[in-house]
């Protein structure tokens, strides 16, 4: 069976032999996230080769930058009785923690909205796999507000214009990590589009992790708890005890 | 300076927090307050995820009340007997917050819930407060001598049995009633991540009738013990205490603490509680804008 699709798979790449090939690279594979880490910009870069030899067709790439996915509850707050309470609530079963679209021309340009929603294309077309409720027009309001708080974390963006492409082979982008990313595993993927098809797609991977200082602190929080709560009452009892040392002898 | 935060998961501009740190701190000292109920909210404004705020408020008001509730108990102004007891409160105070919490966050209003807190308790102690302190200024303005307090503590607090004797307090009253307000705030340290030395002070001058020498040591005393089981209950449940986020606070406010408590033998009392009443009031109104007429964020976000 394995064999048959590995056939199958082959056969499809030598049929296929007319759509580009994308080798894709981006500066940093494993970010550290550690003391004095502010964020850090990434570099999505690679080259776009035409099987056939020839100077490549006129492409334009897509770049799609995806966190970690969590599963949410957002609430919405409404007026009730003089004074705003969370009222309505829907649950996302996967809201990517981060999601950056770099394109080098306008999404709406490249591809219609059905293929940009297959793809994810934009921020618009995230899937959030909602659960519970379904009404359509509720679910699209949440997505947007929702959408409109991570834009305002630095946590969602989109860039029409940040793809460079030269001479119709190389192209690059950069997205910038703001500080406040989740460490997980990130997957970039890169769609080659002409002519309003996606013909060739690639995937890489960059991994954000905390080290040392930092990993251990959140390890020792969350496994240790008597223990670190034990720690931050001793070095808060601690320091205010010295402060008071220190200033009466002033 | 920019420091990473393990817990919250950003970094922050370190000289902004010990800043602000520093602000409780001198609140601490000129007060007898913890000043958690001024961090918390500007932590949250500074974008720490709430849960982290509130926690790490807690650990930074215990660093402040130490070095003050040890300058006064230098002068013997702490009754531990009294002190004791509202700690024993605090403590299932703490653990009866706790559970709420958990409760709030089911139903899913726990943020609109410390909202109505803040805006409710706050609004009401800076409105008695600053009302007592214009009229204690216009009396003294007016060359008359301040009022003898007509009663020493509330008829409710002298009807209840078993009467203790508090020496230094100058009390002769059941230790329910202490008891008592030592779980209301402990159920508010748990909940709004602040000490409630705002709360406690009135309380303890006006119901509980303790003597004004003791009232701000036994209070910093009640703060700092009812602090560290909150951040040891945070600790184990929410794992949201950010050690470098309560550090950076703690080197502000331990400094702070100590100049605070020089500019108090400075100023006039009353003077000192109008101020106070003023910044509890800004605080109260902010957050009654938001719960009223505008929120901050219509959407909230919780993890599953």
């Amino acid at each position: 069976m394995i064999r048959f699709f590995a056939l199958f798979a082959i056969a499809l790449m030598l049929t296929g032999a007319r759509d580009p090939i994308l080798v894709p690279e981006v500066s940093q594979h494993d970010i550290k996230v550690r003391q004095g880490f502010t964020g850090t910009e990434l570099l999505l870069f690679g080259a776009i080769l035409d099987p056939e030899g020839r100077a490549a067709r006129k492409y334009d790439i897509v770049v799609v930058l995806k966190g970690p996915a969590e599963a949410i509850r957002v609430r919405e707050k409404q007026k009730v009785a003089g004074i705003w309470i969370n009222a309505e609530s829907t649950a996302f079963q996967s809201a990517p923690s981060f999601f950056a679209v770099v394109s080098s021309k306008p999404i709406s340009e490249l591809v219609d909205e059905k293929t940009a929603a297959i793809y994810e294309l934009g921020l618009d077309f995230v899937q959030f796999s909602p659960t519970g409720k379904i009404d359509p027009e509720e679910q699209a309001r949440f997505s947007a507000g929702f959408n409109d708080m991570r834009k305002r974390a630095g946590l969602y963006k989109e860039d029409m214009s940040g793809v460079q492409i030269s001479e119709q082979v190389l192209y690059q982008a950069r997205i910038s990590l703001p500080s406040n990313v989740q460490t997980g595993t990130y997957t970039a993927e890169t769609f080659a589009i002409t002519r309003g098809i996606v013909v060739a797609s690639a995937v890489s991977e960059v991994e954000v992790r905390k080290v040392g200082f930092e990993r251990l602190v959140e390890i020792f929080a969350q496994n240790w708890g008597l223990f670190y709560g034990l720690l931050a009452v001793a070095l808060s009892v601690g320091m205010g005890w010295l402060a008071g040392r220190l200033f009466a002898m002033v | 300076m920019d420091v990473y935060l393990p817990i919250a998961n950003l970094s922050v501009n370190g000289l902004v927090i010990v800043a602000l740190g520093g602000l409780t701190g001198i609140l601490s000292g000129l007060f007898g307050v913890g000043g958690g109920f001024l961090t918390t909210p500007l932590l949250i404004f500074y974008g720490i995820p709430p849960t982290v705020a509130a926690a790490s408020a807690t650990t930074q008001v215990t660093g402040a009340s130490v070095s003050g509730m040890l300058a006064h108990r230098r002068r013997n102004g702490v009754d531990e007997k009294i002190g004791l007891v509202m700690v024993a409160g605090g403590t299932i105070g703490a653990l009866i917050g706790a559970v709420l919490f958990r409760f709030f966050q089911s139903l899913g209003q726990i943020d609109v819930m410390i909202n109505v807190l803040y805006v409710v308790m706050l609004g009401t102690i800076g409105t008695l407060m600053g009302r007592e302190a214009l009229q204690t200024i216009g009396a003294v303005k007016a060359g008359e001598k301040p009022r003898a307090m007509t009663r020493r503590h509330h008829p409710l607090v002298a009807a209840l049995p078993y009467r203790w004797r508090f020496y230094r307090s100058g009390l002769y009253i059941s230790p329910i009633a202490p008891l008592l307000l030592g779980v209301v705030v402990g159920i508010l340290t748990m909940l709004m991540g602040v000490g409630g030395g705002f709360i406690l002070i009135p309380a303890m001058l006006y119901i509980l009738g303790m003597s004004a020498t003791v009232v701000v040591g036994t209070s910093l005393f009640q703060i700092l013990f009812v602090t560290m089981v909150t951040t040891m209950t945070h600790a184990l449940t929410t794992k949201a205490v950010d050690i470098v986020l309560a550090g950076l606070l703690l080197l502000g406010s331990a400094a702070g603490a100590q100049i605070g408590s020089r500019l108090a033998l400075k100023a006039k009392p009353e003077i000192l509680r109008l101020v106070l009443a003023a910044i509890v009031l800004a605080v109260a109104l902010r957050m009654a804008f938001g719960l009223g007429f505008q929120p901050d964020e219509i959407y909230t976000v919780v993890s599953l």
